[in-house]
């Protein structure tokens, strides 16, 4: 094993479900439900049925407890041959990437010959725990033997305690939500209002001129009545953008700057990527979109530190460029996920920043400038919306679609993650 | 959508109150299945034919039981008349009569095929005047029929003979009970070419076939019923339709293309799909169509042109891309309509659209045939599917049980299987030809 040559991993396809707003088209829809869909519409894609893939991997954020074996007990609703076997991954919104990215290892190390990737996330059907001190008393009824010491423990329930605990998106060592943590990195780095609202726009714009060009055709496989992401707005404008009023950082008053339409909304999707060998692909006269090349991981300190809670693709980039000897000047994509149009701006800003490359990130002098020209130019989740696992799979799949239809050339996909942490990836075209 | 009238009149209790108040009780078709018989019982051979001999050892190869002469009492599944050697009208006489005779002996779901030639403008005339009259016999005795029996007809044209390919292969398709609802239809055999398949339980193995529409309705039904026979099938839909497109494509194991038909390289990227996919590509149901029904007076330009487009000028785009690759042995099956044949009130766009389906296919089959290939329609007549549902009920029932001579809907198998069978290479000698599946119609949706 040790001396096996590493093969390529090739990105074969992939499909997701159209994107929904949270509580629209998906509400009466399970994880469970959405994930089976992509599963479903990729098998059909590529004519999967009743085969034995080596391995199933994703994952949701806001999941169920009973949803324990989420990916496998999709694989069994699936028309997989039930023999696929499958597990759960999860790192916040990169679960996708990193799901997809260790998935692509162990196609290259010769352990997997085919795999599917992606991840899965509802903000509709999402979990409700109740309050911590109810949890304590339903615990303490459990180990109660004696009629006496349960009704003891009954008796303690207060009105109070039955408030469910709603899931959020807080941070919870600083108890910030993740608006607010971007608010603060958005106003460091002085990024304006409008220039955050431009890059909303140009996200509606492109997502819109793809779905127009039928770029999506083979992307995306309707379900539950919705054919296209519902938070999409083709005729959005630089006016009606610039109306809306700051929905985080208010506390910075007149420089508030981010707003419900420059940062994500809350999303429901699902999305899944078939990754294979060369010979897999071969063999079963599948495509191959491109080669998936690297991946790497960074996390920031943002609890103690002084760094923005999602910066971290910054820091794994650079880290990942160096490994692989290349620079921005060999890409001809980069796809950097939208949580917040201040987010993309902030990390394209650190990377053209001498000082921010040579403090933080230990170079010589600036990483470079990204060409806006090659920048999230299908759209982005600012227009096609965040199911948070949702997304890697999202960008891989179409990304490795930019670079069949080049038929050259290289991409950088980069995801921020609550905690601090993101992951970024190379792919590459096939020759 | 299921005829609960014909399952009443044919169950239970309420069967014998239908039977009492002698309303009408349509049957229950004979249809096919992998493993049912092709004939209900033995078949009976009337008059004469150069190469009879050779028919009837077909015949019996095919495990049937082939009755030359009269059949005494016993019970009769099939008959058929072999009219192609007369040569005035005064010569039906006896055949008609033979025929009337047995007919009592038809089991349910029995099956009458004739075999005859063309009448043509050159033949003489007391020759196309027996031919012609056979025409009309023939389609007046599908009306006679009774318990899901049906009477269709075989036309040789040239130099074809019964024993042709596509006659075999028409005779076939005529006795299964992939024919339960095509009645008083003529098939005509034109050349030599085709094939009859090796197994004849599974005629399209090997071959890829690609169906558009596939989502829903009797596009779904095509593509089981092509899987089922053999073919590894590409399904093609909208992107709207996907997530019931997928479904359909896990069923029958096939692969899901999601495009609009209408698109300008719609033609290409199937053809890319199938080749690249599958490594070929060697049937084409063109199956995608629409409604969009108004009276002429009140037709807007939206309604009109979309079903044109769709309809009709999506398939003759595709034609020419499949055509100036050169597919060999291409077949393609596109979907026509008894509105196109018969007319139908509201439906001025879509009759302009299926009658051109029609002329589309007679003129294009020389061109299919310069590559071995062929193209042929099928022409539905009332259809139960979701869209048919949607008419209102009264017009529904009359449209099931008066008119057609089965007095009931088709099933979108019933197309289905018309399709799986001009699509096959059994019937290459029958290119340019639409087949009516209406159960003998008069009118269609």
């Amino acid at each position: 094993m040790a001396d096996q040559p590493v093969r390529h991993a090739v990105i074969i396809g992939g499909n997701r479900i159209p994107f929904a707003r949270s509580n629209t088209a998906y509400v009466n829809v399970s994880n469970q439900d959405m994930f089976t869909a992509a599963l479903e519409g990729l098998v059909a894609r590529f004519g999967l049925q009743g085969q034995r893939i080596g391995a199933v991997s994703g994952g949701a954020v806001l999941k169920h407890s009973k949803d324990f074996n989420l990916m496998r007990e999709c694989v069994l609703g699936s028309s997989l041959d039930a023999a696929t076997p499958a597990y759960d991954v999860q790192m916040a919104c990169a679960t996708g990437m990193e799901a997809i990215g260790s998935l692509a290892n162990k196609i290259k190390l010769g352990q997997l010959d085919s795999a599917i990737g992606g991840g899965v996330d509802t903000t509709s059907d999402a979990p409700i725990v109740v309050s911590e001190s109810l949890r304590a008393i339903l615990l303490e009824l459990s180990r109660a033997r004696s009629t006496k010491a349960k009704l003891g423990a009954l008796a303690k329930i207060r009105p109070a305690h039955l408030a469910p605990s709603a899931p959020g998106t807080g941070e919870p060592r600083t108890g910030m939500s993740m608006g607010e943590h971007q608010a603060i990195t958005t106003h460091a780095w002085g990024i304006t209002r409008e220039a955050q609202d431009e890059l909303a726009l140009a996200s509606h714009k492109n997502l819109a001129a793809a779905y127009e060009r039928g770029f999506f055709d083979d992307l995306i496989t309707a379900f539950n009545g919705l054919a296209k992401d519902n938070n999409l707005r083709a005729d959005s404008s630089m006016d009606k953008l610039a109306k809306l009023k700051p929905a985080f950082g208010k506390s910075l008053g007149e420089q508030a700057t981010m707003t419900a339409a420059n940062s994500t909304p809350l999303t429901d999707g699902a999305s899944a990527v078939l990754l294979g060998s060369e010979d897999y692909a071969q063999e079963n006269d599948l495509p191959m979109f491109a080669n998936f090349v690297d991946f790497e991981a960074a996390a920031v300190d943002f609890v103690h530190g002084s760094e923005g809670l999602l910066m971290a693709p910054a820091y794994a980039t650079a880290r990942l460029l160096k490994r692989n000897n290349l620079s921005f000047e060999d890409f001809d994509f980069f796809e950097i996920h939208e949580a917040f149009a201040g987010t993309v701006l902030a990390t394209l800003k650190a990377w053209e920043s001498e000082e921010f490359c040579r403090e933080k990130l230990g170079l010589d002098g600036p990483l470079g400038t990204v060409d806006r020209s090659k920048l999230n130019v299908n759209g982005s989740s600012l227009a096609a919306g965040h199911p948070f696992a949702a997304t890697g799979g999202r960008l891989i799949a179409s990304t490795a679609k930019m670079l069949h239809e080049k038929g050259s050339g290289r991409a950088l996909i980069s995801v921020c993650a609550a905690g601090g942490q993101g992951v970024v990836a190379i792919l590459e075209a096939r020759k | 959508m299921a005829d609960k009238y014909l399952e009443l009149v044919n169950s239970g209790m309420t069967k014998k109150l239908a039977k009492l108040l002698g309303l009408p009780r349509p049957p229950r078709l004979r249809r096919y299945g992998v493993d049912t018989p092709l004939l209900p019982g033995p078949v009976l051979v009337l008059g004469t034919s150069a190469r009879a001999q050779e028919l009837s050892d077909t015949m019996v190869s095919w495990g049937l039981d082939v009755r030359r002469h009269d059949a005494g009492e016993s019970k009769l599944g099939g008959l058929v008349l072999l009219l192609d050697e007369l040569s005035h009208p005064e010569q039906l006489s006896a055949l008609m009569l033979a025929t009337g005779a047995a007919l009592r002996k038809l089991v349910p779901g029995a099956r009458v095929v004739s075999v005859s030639k063309p009448a043509l403008a050159n033949d003489e005339p007391a020759i196309a005047a027996v031919r012609q009259g056979i025409d009309g016999a023939m389609r007046s005795l599908g009306r006679e029929m009774r318990g899901g029996a049906t009477a269709n007809g075989i036309v040789l044209a040239g130099d074809t003979s019964i024993v042709s390919p596509s006659a075999l292969g028409a005779l076939r398709f005529f006795f299964s009970g992939r024919s339960a609802y095509v009645d008083g239809q003529f098939l005509t055999v034109r050349t030599e070419a085709g094939e009859l398949p090796e197994d004849f339980r599974a005629p399209l193995a090997g071959k890829v076939a690609v169906v558009t529409g596939a989502a829903r309705g009797i596009g779904a039904e095509i593509a089981r019923t092509l899987a089922r026979d053999g073919a590894k099938v590409v399904l093609v839909d909208m992107p709207q339709a996907g997530d019931a497109l997928a479904k359909v494509a896990n069923q029958v194991g096939g692969t899901t293309l999601q495009l609009d038909v209408t698109a300008k390289d719609a033609g290409q990227r199937i053809m890319d799909h199938a080749l690249t996919r599958h490594g070929s590509l060697d049937l084409v149901v063109h199956n995608a169509g629409i409604t969009r029904d108004k009276l002429l007076a009140n037709m807007d330009a939206a309604r009109w042109d979309s079903v044109i487009a769709v309809n009709i000028a999506s398939q003759l785009r595709m034609n020419e891309v499949f055509l100036a690759a050169k597919l060999p042995g291409l077949r393609v099956v596109s979907l026509a309509s008894t509105s196109g044949i018969a007319g139908n009130r509201g439906q001025t766009n879509y009759a302009a659209s299926k009658g051109g389906v029609i002329g589309m296919v007679r003129a294009s089959a020389a061109l299919f045939a310069e590559n071995g290939g062929s193209i042929t329609a099928v022409a539905p007549g009332f259809i139960e599917t979701e869209m048919t549902a949607k008419i209102p009920l009264g017009t529904r029932t009359v449209a099931r049980l008066v008119l057609p001579s089965l007095m009931q809907g088709g099933l979108p198998v019933d197309v289905a299987e018309a399709i799986g069978f001009l699509g096959s290479d059994a019937a290459a000698g029958l290119n340019g030809q639409t087949l009516r599946v209406c159960g003998q119609s008069l009118v269609g949706a």
